[in-house]
């Protein structure tokens, strides 16, 4: 008996582990780390208790009725079914309540609108499903993916600590600035939101929204895409670094420098290898989430690449689909996506990977002059 | 009065049901087309409930471990059509369809080919919903809301027979509304003035005018939709030219209203429920009916509350902040209202009354949290979160849902000529009330701590919650079936009802025998 009870337990605590590891019973909305957070928190209490006060009168007067006044022989109820005077006292008193509500919540928004005099610029692009940081006035921008693995969604190793909020480059700000984000996307509608910072604003193709924050405090800070974007809207984190002034600056130096190279690589004569090593790792990043790791796609939304007309016949076709996507359909145009480097390397590593061997390659020179002739 | 239903009792020899199929087939018998709107809104509740089994078994751990992304986003999308259009709205024509002759004194509904007609597109319309789990690409797969462009360009194939769907539905709603105004207007009994009419029957009248108002606008939107996908128009695609706001604008004007429909009705019920089983008076009936008329008008205004975070004016913001903090206060006074005809009154707890009470509560529950979410800066953090999620299922579950449940086993008797059986029904509120509160109060928590809603897998910090939430609606979707038990149970038998089973009820319908005939009222009923 002691045994089975054991092994129950053990059970048990085997299905409850990764809720036991991360035990977390947060009950309430945290201040978050800039002014803005803190006034929507405050906010946020004060509408609550005003709530909870409001809730334990109403209910009281009713638990009152329900215990005192059930039916009981000899009981009579009373005859009342109106009160003029009443009736208007619990019409002027919410009115009153909401309007001291509306007071602060009006100044909050007002501040949260006020994009003006911004030190620092970032356009924010949802893209299916990841989010690229564009530092318009430094001239370099990249994509934030997520770094979770399929291993650990599909449960198959242990789930890191910031299971499905890590990405691979987070978005980077410097401590005490005013960061205006100018938001929009390329495709659906997604939402760009950190809850620390009090920041919630969509994404929407064919416009710009904007919106600003300053953070207070260096730290690194987590959030999720909001509005539902198609399959994996759930895997599309937002991940920003906060850093005192000097680090981003040096930061900034890198990212440039970075950008530099990669425009020169376009000049470089590229082999084969080369060209499938680096489109591996794009195809990856760029395509795989819809046309699979293997290239089996996900039909009919999502054609296969493997053994495909697409990928084995007219290069040039081939070509104009990755630079200028398919309209009416979920390809999108990678042209501006991705470097001329980066599409070289996917159209020929999908060209030749998964037993499409067609054994040809286009080079990055190839598709800047394509791009460049349109 | 007695003496004129016993008129009517004869008549049944001559006008009896017709027998086999062909009697529901063919029917214009408001009671059969009552009950067949109550079937089919029961069936499409448990059909839209197991899909919300398959997202809970989904969330109740990390991981994805038993469907995959897409399927769970058909499952979401499926889950909200089928509960909102398929289950809480027929349910509501069900009971108009039953009781509002019975409560004015008419002999049927005003238009009864049209009344069978609205019904049998339903099941027409959501066989086509339905079918699209089985085509290629599979069912929609963006929400229930399906925002543009998600819905268009990236639509799955199937979202074409998914339009079509919803217009059927918008047909059969308006047909349904017409014939509820119609009904109400011409064919209440001598001296039942507007303002002498029952309370279900003005929720029914006001949203009956709702739906005659919004139906066409989700018909177009919709419309917008398919020109895009199939013909080349450019209404949502900025690439076109089009403006994917304008679809949010478009869909929330009709979802909003959509909302009080959903609600209204339930309001209605409730100012008769509550009464009953205290035994005295509504409280402030005038003052219901103001309240009802002044949420269906601010219901047109407050549309973009549901859009705060896509980029609107600051002045438009502020107008649909305002507006939507004011509905409060006709909400408000509908509340006090009923605490107010409870007190001082002489209760006792059937179940109908335990889901009244229940309502009253857990609904104010869900205006509680509404009213935060109309604070805009406050709802940048609680939207698209499960505060959102947990704030509709409050309205919804415990309002919309308790509502008919209270409904449903309050005319039991006046429907099926039996009294239901009452420990199994208290087992059946018990049961849902505490699955309900497991499976949407935590909601709460997991959104104010940073959930979004519509993802398939979250992080780890929100595991907890997750797993409560779940258990809570295992449980209150496993006791649904005790619901059906107790239903035909009190279909085929059990103690003999009498006219008015209820002593504090009031109102025609229980001065007709128990089970009510197939016909009723032929001559008016006089009202003093």
């Amino acid at each position: 008996m002691r045994v089975h009870a054991k092994r129950a337990g053990v059970l048990l605590g085997g299905l409850m582990a990764p809720a036991l590891s991360m035990a977390d019973w947060t009950l309430n909305m945290s201040p978050g780390v800039t002014g803005t957070s803190n006034d929507i928190f405050s906010l946020h209490m004060t509408i609550l208790w005003i709530c909870v006060v409001i809730g334990i009168v109403v209910f009281g007067v009713m638990f009152w009725s329900i215990f005192a006044h059930r039916k009981s022989p000899g009981r009579k109820p009373a005859n009342f079914h109106e009160n003029t005077l009443v009736e208007i006292l619990w019409t002027i008193i919410p009115l009153i309540i909401l309007v001291v509500m509306a007071i602060p919540a009006t100044a909050t928004l007002v501040d949260m609108y006020d994009t003006t005099e911004a030190d620092i610029d970032i356009k924010v692009t949802g893209y299916q499903w990841r989010w690229k940081y564009d530092y318009i006035d430094e001239e370099f921008g990249y994509f934030s993916t997520m770094s979770t693995s399929k291993d650990e969604i599909y449960n198959r190793t242990r789930k890191s600590e910031n299971y499905l909020l890590d990405v691979d480059n987070p978005m980077v700000v410097p401590v005490g600035a005013k960061v205006r984000l100018l938001l929009t996307a390329n495709d659906v509608i997604h939402s760009w939101w950190v809850p620390a910072f009090g920041i919630k604003k969509d994404a929407i193709p064919g416009f710009i929204n904007e919106t600003w924050t300053r953070v207070d405090e260096p730290g690194i800070y987590r959030g999720q895409c909001t509005e539902l974007c198609g399959k994996d809207h759930g895997f599309m984190p937002v991940v920003v670094k906060a850093v005192p002034q000097d680090e981003y600056d040096a930061w900034v130096a890198e990212q440039k420098e970075a950008a530099q190279r990669e425009r020169e690589l376009t000049q470089k004569d590229w082999t084969m290898e080369e060209l499938m090593e680096r489109g591996e790792k794009a195809y990856a990043t760029a395509c795989a989430s819809c046309h699979q790791a293997d290239g089996s796609g996900a039909p009919p939304a999502f054609p296969a690449l493997k053994g495909s007309q697409i990928a084995l016949e007219d290069m040039d076709a081939h070509l104009d689909v990755v630079v200028n996507g398919v309209s009416g359909t979920a390809m999108q145009a990678f042209g501006d996506q991705l470097s001329e480097v980066d599409l070289a390397a996917v159209i020929t590593y999908e060209r030749n990977a998964w037993g499409n061997n067609t054994g040809e390659m286009i080079t990055p020179k190839e598709v800047f002059e394509y791009k460049n002739q349109e | 009065m007695s003496a004129v239903a016993g008129t009517h009792a004869q008549d049944d020899h001559h006008h009896g049901p017709a027998k086999g199929i062909t009697r529901w087939l063919l029917t214009t018998n408001h009671k059969d087309i009552g009950s067949m709107y109550l079937i089919f809104s029961f069936t499409m509740f448990l059909l839209g409930g197991a899909m919300a089994m398959v997202i809970r078994a989904e969330l109740f751990q990390p991981g994805l471990q038993i469907v995959e992304p897409e399927f769970f986003n058909q499952m979401t999308t499926m889950h909200g059509l089928i509960m909102v259009f398929g289950a809480v709205m027929p349910a509501f024509v069900g009971l108009a369809n039953w009781m509002i002759p019975l409560m004015v004194g008419a002999p049927d509904m005003a238009l009864p080919r049209m009344n069978n007609w609205s019904f049998w597109l339903l099941p027409c319309a959501f066989l086509i919903l339905v079918s699209t789990l089985f085509m290629e690409g599979g069912a929609p797969n963006f929400g229930w809301t399906f925002y543009a462009p998600l819905s268009t360009t990236y639509g799955p194939p199937s979202t074409t027979f998914f339009i079509f769907a919803v217009h059927i539905m918008g047909v059969s709603s308006i047909m349904g509304a017409i014939n509820v105004i119609a009904t109400i207007l011409n064919m209440r009994a001598p001296g039942m003035t507007l303002m002498k009419m029952p309370l279900f029957v003005w929720t029914w009248l006001i949203t009956a005018f709702l739906l005659i108002a919004v139906m066409p606008v989700l018909a177009g939107v919709v419309t917008m939709m398919l020109m895009d996908i199939n013909f080349g128009t450019s209404f949502f695609d900025a690439s076109g030219g089009g403006d994917p706001v304008l679809f949010q604008h478009v869909f929330w004007f009709f979802g909003h209203p959509e909302v009080y429909i959903m609600i209204l009705p339930a309001f209605g019920a409730v100012s008769h429920i509550i009464p009953a089983f205290s035994r005295k008076r509504l409280f402030g009936y005038a003052s219901m009916v103001y309240a009802v008329g002044a949420i269906a008008l601010l219901s047109f205004v407050v549309w973009a509350h549901h859009m705060f975070t896509v980029g609107i004016p600051i002045a438009g913001q502020l107008f649909f902040m305002y507006a939507t903090m004011l509905i409060a206060v006709p909400t408000g006074v509908k509340v006090f209202n009923w605490v107010a005809t409870m007190f001082r009154g002489s209760l006792t707890f059937e179940a109908p009354m335990l889901f009244a009470v229940a309502f009253v509560i857990l609904f104010t529950i869900g205006g509680f949290s509404g009213l935060m979410l109309a604070i805009a800066p406050a709802d940048f953090q609680y939207h698209d979160t499960y505060f959102v999620v947990a704030h509709f299922h409050y309205v919804l579950v415990p309002g919309a849902i308790f509502g008919i449940f209270a409904s449903a086993y309050f005319w039991l008797p006046k429907w099926t000529g039996h009294m239901y059986d009452e420990t199994l029904a208290k087992t059946h509120f018990w049961l849902s009330f505490v699955g309900m509160n497991l499976a949407f109060f935590p909601m709460h928590f997991l959104g104010l701590a940073g959930m979004p809603r519509r993802i398939p897998d979250y992080a780890l910090q929100f595991a907890d919650f997750n797993m409560v939430s779940s258990i809570g609606a295992f449980m209150f979707g496993a006791t649904q079936i005790l619901f059906l038990v107790i239903v035909v149970k009190c279909v085929r038998g059990g103690e003999k009802a009498s006219a008015k089973p209820w002593d504090g009820a009031e109102g025609l319908e229980w001065t007709v025998p128990s089970p009510a005939p197939y016909h009723t009222f032929a001559t008016p009923p006089e009202v003093k």
